[in-house]
C-alpha cells in the first residue's frame, strides 16, 4: 500500500489545475468557467490529501479538503443562482456582453 | 497492481479535463466534468482518504454536477434560428484560446519545475490501511470544531441566499 511517490500526486494535480485555468480562461460562457474553477478546487484538493498521508493522527490535509469541499458547494449554489439573475436580466451567457458599467 | 490503477485513474481524470478544454458543446464537457471527478475520486482512494472518496462523489456528482446541467439547461441561446442543432454550443475566440494554452502551459511548466526541483522532507509515517472516518470524526468534534459549525452557517446562508436570489421576481419593479 501507498508505494506511489508523492510527486506524482503532485504532477497530476498540477496538470488538472493547469487545465482548470485554461478553461476558465478559453471559455466564452458563465458555466463554462465554473466548470473551470470546480476542476481547479478538485486538483487543490488532491494536494491537501496526497501531502496527508503523511499525517495519520491528525489528518489536518482531509479535513482542510472537506471545508475545501463544503465551501465549493455554497460558492457553486451561488454562482447558479447569480448566472440565473444575469440571464433573466441580460438574456446572454457571454461575460463579454455584460458589460454595462464599462459604457 | 496499485501503480496501475492510480496511472489509469490519473489518465482518466486528466483526458477527460482536456476533453472539456476542447469541446464545443457544454452538456458534453458537464459529462467529461462527472468522469474527471469519478477519477479524482478514485486518486482519493489510492490516497488513503475513503471517507473523502465518498463525500467528493455524493457531493460533486450528486449536487454541484446535477445543478450545473441545470444551469445549461436553463440558459439557452435565445435566438433558436441560426443554433437550433447546437444549442449549447460555446464560441471560443482565437485569441483567448492562445492565452488560454499559453497560461495553462507556462502554469504547468512553472508548477512542474518546482514540484520536481524541490526536496520533500516528511517525518511522519505513511497513512495505514485502516479507515479515516474515526479520525475524522473525533478530530471534527473537538479541535476543529470552530471550523465545523462556521461551515454549518455557511452552508445555511448560502442556502438563504440562493433561494433569495433565484426566486422568479421581476426587478422592474
Amino acid at each position: 500500500m501507498n508505494t506511489i511517490p508523492l510527486e506524482h500526486f503532485l504532477l497530476v494535480a498540477a496538470a488538472l489545475f493547469s487545465i482548470g485555468l485554461a478553461i476558465a480562461i478559453t471559455k466564452k460562457h458563465f458555466i463554462g468557467m465554473l466548470l473551470g474553477i470546480e476542476l481547479m478546487l478538485n486538483a487543490v484538493n488532491i494536494n491537501l490529501i496526497a501531502f496527508s498521508r503523511h499525517d495519520p493522527e491528525k489528518l489536518s490535509g482531509q479535513l482542510f479538503a472537506l471545508f475545501v469541499i463544503v465551501v465549493a458547494a455554497a460558492e457553486v449554489t451561488i454562482a447558479l443562482a447569480i448566472i440565473m439573475r444575469v440571464y433573466g436580466h441580460y438574456k446572454t451567457v457571454d461575460p463579454d456582453q455584460v458589460d454595462e458599467l464599462k459604457r | 497492481m496499485e501503480a496501475a490503477a492510480f496511472y489509469s485513474f490519473s489518465i482518466l481524470a486528466i483526458v477527460s479535463a482536456l476533453f472539456i478544454l476542447f469541446s464545443k458543446n457544454l452538456i458534453y464537457g458537464a459529462f467529461a466534468l462527472f468522469l474527471t471527478f469519478l477519477g479524482v475520486a478514485a486518486l482519493y482512494v489510492l490516497a488513503g482518504a475513503d471517507f473523502l472518496a465518498v463525500t467528493q462523489i455524493m457531493v460533486y456528482v450528486g449536487g454541484i454536477l446535477v445543478l450545473m446541467i441545470f444551469g445549461i439547461m436553463l440558459t439557452q441561446k435565445a435566438n433558436k434560428d441560426a443554433v437550433s442543432t447546437t444549442p449549447n454550443r460555446v464560441e471560443v475566440l482565437p485569441s483567448r484560446e492562445l492565452w488560454g494554452f499559453i497560461t495553462g502551459t507556462g502554469l504547468f511548466v512553472f508548477l512542474g519545475y518546482i514540484i520536481l526541483d524541490s526536496q520533500f522532507e516528511m517525518t511522519g509515517e505513511i497513512i495505514s490501511s485502516k479507515s479515516t472516518i474515526r479520525t475524522i470524526g473525533v478530530e471534527l468534534m473537538t479541535s476543529h470544531l470552530l471550523p465545523f459549525e462556521i461551515a454549518a452557517i455557511l452552508l445555511l446562508v448560502a442556502l438563504i441566499g440562493a433561494a433569495y436570489l433565484a426566486l422568479n421576481r421581476n426587478p422592474a419593479q
